[in-house]
This record gives structure tokens, C-alpha cells and sequence, in this order.
């Protein structure tokens, strides 16, 4: 299968409307053969990171590259991105054929494309319709023939599953992944985790416009979950004295239950058996992505619901 | 949607495309000639320049009997064949403005802008079809209109006028040319205005609110103002004859280009400034 490799690298990117930073200082790379996740709580700045990738708004500082070029000094600028913005991108009076053919047009790309486009994402019964008549994901479905017209190197899709029904969530999930196995850049943004956790192999988090965590899902987990293995033993107390050391701290939640940071299953497993005590459970704590990503953003979002509801009472 | 989809697999482009400035006044093209509300304000305005100057022949030729001296001195045949310009010139400008701020409206302008980072191709091309469409409906338009009216009018040899009695073919041809640079300078202010209500309201004030609000003033400053309006100046074009304060076809075509330059020049500087 030919590769197309395509990349997106972001420095210091800032943006400010009028008083309010909107994006602040993010520096990160979104690389080729693998499905990105962009994350962060709504109005976390997400949506306007793409709009500086794209070029629609000019950052205030900070400089953002992708294929190695800013986005306007690209000859054929559908090549490289193909993107799906969050916000309808589409003239509601026109025919979602005549709108991939006006678009097609602009590269020289010929009819037979947008023929492809409509197949590809099942729009064909309804590809004469005005666009101002179709449901929520059918215009998403056109947002993402759109932006795959160009075949293009890097695909960046802003909450590309809102409004599709499930086969529609599958299939996109699907079509993600194939595209980054071809070798291509795939960032795609969502303000939930678990959607993240089933197609991503790499997030970045954002909150409040600054970055929190660029890293594996992988890595994120064991982050967030840091080590905490519990322990059940008739012979806690006991078991307690063994565990001690400079980086392990060891909590008793009941009578026989610990909680123990800082030590491996493994570890604590060999620690009971060499002194001869009963173990009656031995897990690791494995924190969901959802609860790692809660964690990670409870001080970034813009209004917690307790605040809310102290602002309405007031 | 229950019509399933089978095959992931996205085809790879066979092609290398690229962005060029004749690509971007095709895709203009599809998006003018795709939209029902574009087909119908450009027919409307073909019709009303031909049927207004016929109505309007129809009923002075009927009346002509029972006018006044004065009234009949003050029908000339050159203003009933282009009586429709009046109402033709709302149409197109309305449209002008629509061409740009519709895709405002419906957030159309980030896939345009997307696809043409550079944008001002994006401005060239729809001034540039805009521009032809109009000229190319017009023009045959305002012809048909000045032979219609005449033979409407056949009866009245004082209501005769030759097609190539000086300054008519001018005249006639002028009112084409004026209609397609009033799209110009509207499609211009909808670009820089970004929204349908507010860019038909300065439209529609500066070529019909304003100009009567001058009679306001003292007659003096009045004639020392009007003649360079845009309207007036651009109306200039399609006049056959031109008074002490009224300016010649020539400099009034060249003051009305101006403006448009002006507006055109403002319009670009914004759209690449500014965040879509």
C-alpha cells in the first residue's frame, strides 16, 4: 500500500480574542501512521487550534506548520489537510454535489471524485437535496466527504462523531484508523474520553487553551492511576511492616484492606509470600481513562457545576 | 440513515491538483449557477428591465392623446426604453451582496477559504463571473427593452428615436454597463460588511436613501455634491443628455469606476486581515 505521510507540528501556538486567551502557548506535533486524539473539556480551545492550523484565524504568536509549510503557502492546500470543522462549513441553498463539485473545482480535481466522495460516505440518494434539509449527520457525512476530497496527507476532524448514529460512529472509527494505517496524520478532537480511548493511539489534553498532557493512552492510564495496588489480608498490620520504604506509602482504609503506592503487585506478592502471610486479594488499580481524564481537567474547565449553581443562586 | 455503508476504503487520488485562478472562477461559477435564490434574482432583474420600459411605453402611448403639453415635454423615449434599469439595478445589487454575505450566513465561507487559503482569488473570481453574468444578462436585456418600448411607441413619431442617433447606442449599452459595476461595488460591500441585512441596508442607502436626502440641503451645496455620489455619477453612464450639474458620460463612468476600485481595494485588504 503507498504511504502518505503527512504531519502537523504547533509552537508556542497563542491566540487571543480581544481580553480572552483562547489557545495559550501550545506546542505539539501530530505525527503520520497513527490516530491523534485531541482533548479537552468544551471551550478548551480545541476548535480554535484547528482554525489556526487552517489558517482562518492568524495566531497572535506562536507559529503552526503542517507538512512542514503553513497551511496558505501550499499549492494544492486540499492535498495536505482535509478538515471537518466543527461548525457547519456548508451553503445551506446548494446540493451536496454541486458543494464537494465547487470545492473539487478549486484544485481542478474532476467530477468522477465527487462522485467517489458521495459513495464513500452514503450520500448518494440524497446528493441532490439542498444541504439545508439534511439531519445533523447527514451534514456531518458531507463535512466528511468534504474533507476527504483532496486525499489528503493529514485528516483533522473537530468532533466528527456528533450527530452520527451508531453504524455512522463505527464506521467513522473505522475509516480513522484505516486512514492513519495508510500513513497519514489523523487528529481528531472530542470532548469525550471513552470515544478517544476506542480510536486514539496518542492524546494531547487541553484545558483553558494550555496544554496538559501530550502522551500515549497508555501512558495517560498508568499516569493517572499511579501504581495503587490493594491488598485484602487478615495479616495487614503485619504485612504493612514489611512493605515499608523511602517511596512507598501505604494506607489502611478498614480493619485488613491497605492501599499501597509506590510498589508493583508483583512486589507486595513476593514480600508476602517471603514472610509467609495470607493474602486474600492482590489488584492493581486500574483508573479509567474517563476518571484520568476528569482528573486531569477538574481545574481547566470553565465553569465546575458547583459554580454554576452558586452564579444562579446569586 | 439506514443505507449501509460497506467499504471504508478511501480511493487515492489519481490527479495532482492544484489551486489556480482559472480553477477558482470555475468553482465560482458552480456556486453562482447552483443556488435557486441566484437564478431567480437574476431572471427577475432580466425580466424587469423589459417588462417596466413596455408597461411604461404601453401606458404613455395610450395616454398620449389626453397629456398636457408640459407632460409630453417631459417624456423622452431614451428614459422609457431604460426605465427598467431602476428596478433592475435593486435586483443585481441585491444579489451582489447576497454572493458573498450568504456564504457568511451559512458558514460556506470556511470551506471556501479552506480550500483557497491564499482568499483573494476567492474575491477575483466572484467579482470577476459576477461581473460577466451580470453584463452578459443585462445587456441584451436593455436592448430589447430600447427596441420593445420603440415599437410599442411606433405611433408617435416624435416618441421615434434612432438606435444610431448619437449617443443612444452609448445610452443604451451605458445601462449595461452601469448595472454590472453597481453588482461590482454591492458584491464589494457585502465583502466588506459580512452580513445580509447590514450589506443590502448601506447598498440600498447609498444609491436610494441618500442621494434624495440631499435635496435637503441648500441648493447650492447640493449641486456641488450630488453629481459625484456614486449613484449619480454612475447614472451618468446611461444619460443621454447632461446638465450644469451633472457630470459627462465619460468622467461619470470613470468617477463610478473609481468607486468601485475603492470599494474592491478595501474589500481585499479586509479579507486577508481579517479571521474568517
Amino acid at each position: 500500500m503507498a504511504t502518505v505521510v503527512g504531519m502537523i507540528e504547533a509552537q508556542a501556538l497563542t491566540k487571543d480574542y480581544g481580553e480572552k486567551r483562547a489557545v495559550d502557548g501550545l506546542t505539539f506535533s501530530v505525527r503520520p501512521g497513527i490516530v491523534t486524539g485531541f482533548l479537552g473539556p468544551n471551550g478548551s480551545g480545541k476548535s480554535t487550534t484547528m482554525r489556526l492550523i487552517l489558517g482562518l484565524d492568524a495566531p497572535t504568536s506562536g507559529d503552526v506548520r503542517v507538512n512542514g509549510k503553513h497551511y496558505r503557502d501550499h499549492a494544492a492546500p486540499l492535498h495536505e489537510v482535509g478538515a471537518l470543522l466543527e461548525a457547519r462549513s456548508v451553503h445551506t441553498g446548494r446540493s451536496a454535489y454541486n458543494h464537494l463539485l465547487a470545492l473539487a473545482e478549486t484544485h481542478g480535481l474532476p467530477r468522477s471524485r465527487v462522485d467517489e466522495m458521495i459513495d464513500l460516505v452514503g450520500l448518494r440518494e440524497v446528493a441532490r437535496k439542498r444541504a439545508g434539509q439534511f439531519s445533523l449527520g447527514m451534514g456531518q457525512r458531507l463535512g466528511i466527504a468534504s474533507a476527504l476530497l483532496g486525499d489528503p496527507h493529514t485528516v483533522m476532524l473537530d468532533e466528527p462523531v456528533n450527530g452520527l448514529d451508531p453504524e455512522g460512529i463505527h464506521w467513522i472509527r473505522n475509516l480513522l484508523k484505516e486512514l492513519a494505517a495508510e500513513g497519514r496524520a489523523v487528529f481528531v478532537s472530542s470532548h469525550l474520553m471513552s470515544e478517544m480511548a476506542l480510536t486514539a493511539d496518542h492524546l494531547i489534553v487541553i484545558g483553558r487553551g494550555r496544554l496538559i498532557a501530550d502522551a500515549s493512552v497508555e501512558e495517560l492510564v498508568r499516569q493517572a492511576s499511579g501504581n495503587v495496588v490493594r491488598v485484602r489480608s487478615p495479616q495487614a498490620e503485619e504485612l504493612r511492616g514489611h512493605l515499608a520504604g523511602p517511596d512507598v506509602t501505604v494506607v489502611s482504609l478498614e480493619p485488613g484492606l491497605l492501599e499501597i503506592q509506590g510498589l508493583s503487585a508483583a512486589q507486595i506478592g513476593e514480600a508476602a509470600a517471603q514472610h509467609h502471610l495470607v493474602l486474600h486479594e492482590l489488584t492493581p488499580q486500574q483508573v479509567s481513562l474517563e476518571q484520568a481524564f476528569m482528573d486531569m481537567t477538574r481545574d481547566e474547565v470553565e465553569f465546575r457545576t458547583g459554580e454554576l449553581a452558586e452564579a444562579k443562586a446569586a | 440513515m439506514s443505507s449501509a455503508v460497506e467499504s471504508v476504503a478511501l480511493r487515492r487520488l489519481t490527479v495532482q491538483g492544484r489551486v489556480t485562478q482559472a480553477h477558482v472562477l470555475r468553482s465560482e461559477w458552480t456556486k453562482l449557477v447552483s443556488l435557486r435564490s441566484t437564478r431567480w434574482s437574476l431572471l427577475v432583474a432580466t425580466v424587469l428591465a423589459i417588462a417596466l420600459s413596455a408597461l411604461f411605453a404601453a401606458v404613455t402611448s395610450s395616454h398620449w392623446g389626453g397629456m398636457s403639453a408640459h407632460d409630453r415635454a417631459d417624456r423622452h423615449p431614451l428614459d422609457i426604453a431604460l426605465a427598467g434599469v431602476n428596478l433592475s439595478q435593486l435586483a443585481i445589487g441585491v444579489l451582489g451582496v447576497l454572493v458573498i454575505t450568504g456564504e457568511y450566513s451559512t458558514g460556506m465561507i470556511r470551506a471556501s477559504m479552506t480550500a483557497v487559503p491564499k482568499r483573494l482569488p476567492v474575491l477575483w473570481a466572484k467579482l470577476a463571473v459576477y461581473a460577466a453574468v451580470s453584463f452578459v444578462l443585462m445587456l441584451p436585456s436593455v436592448l430589447i427593452a430600447f427596441f420593445a418600448s420603440q415599437a410599442i411607441l411606433s405611433r408617435h413619431d416624435i416618441l421615434q428615436i434612432s438606435f444610431s442617433h448619437p449617443g443612444v447606442a452609448r445610452a443604451v449599452v451605458g445601462g449595461a454597463v452601469y448595472l454590472m459595476l453597481l453588482g461590482v461595488f454591492a458584491l464589494a460591500v457585502g465583502s466588506i460588511v459580512r452580513n445580509t441585512a447590514g450589506g443590502i441596508v448601506v447598498f440600498v442607502a447609498i444609491f436610494f436613501v441618500i442621494p434624495p436626502l440631499l435635496d435637503i440641503l441648500p441648493t447650492s451645496w447640493n449641486n456641488a455634491v450630488s453629481p459625484y455620489l456614486p449613484d449619480a455619477a454612475g447614472r451618468s453612464i446611461f444619460s443621454l443628455t447632461h446638465g450644469a450639474h451633472s457630470l459627462a458620460p465619460g468622467p461619470g463612468l470613470a468617477l463610478f469606476v473609481g468607486y468601485c476600485a475603492l470599494a474592491v481595494a478595501i474589500a481585499a485588504v479586509l479579507l486577508v486581515r481579517r479571521d474568517v
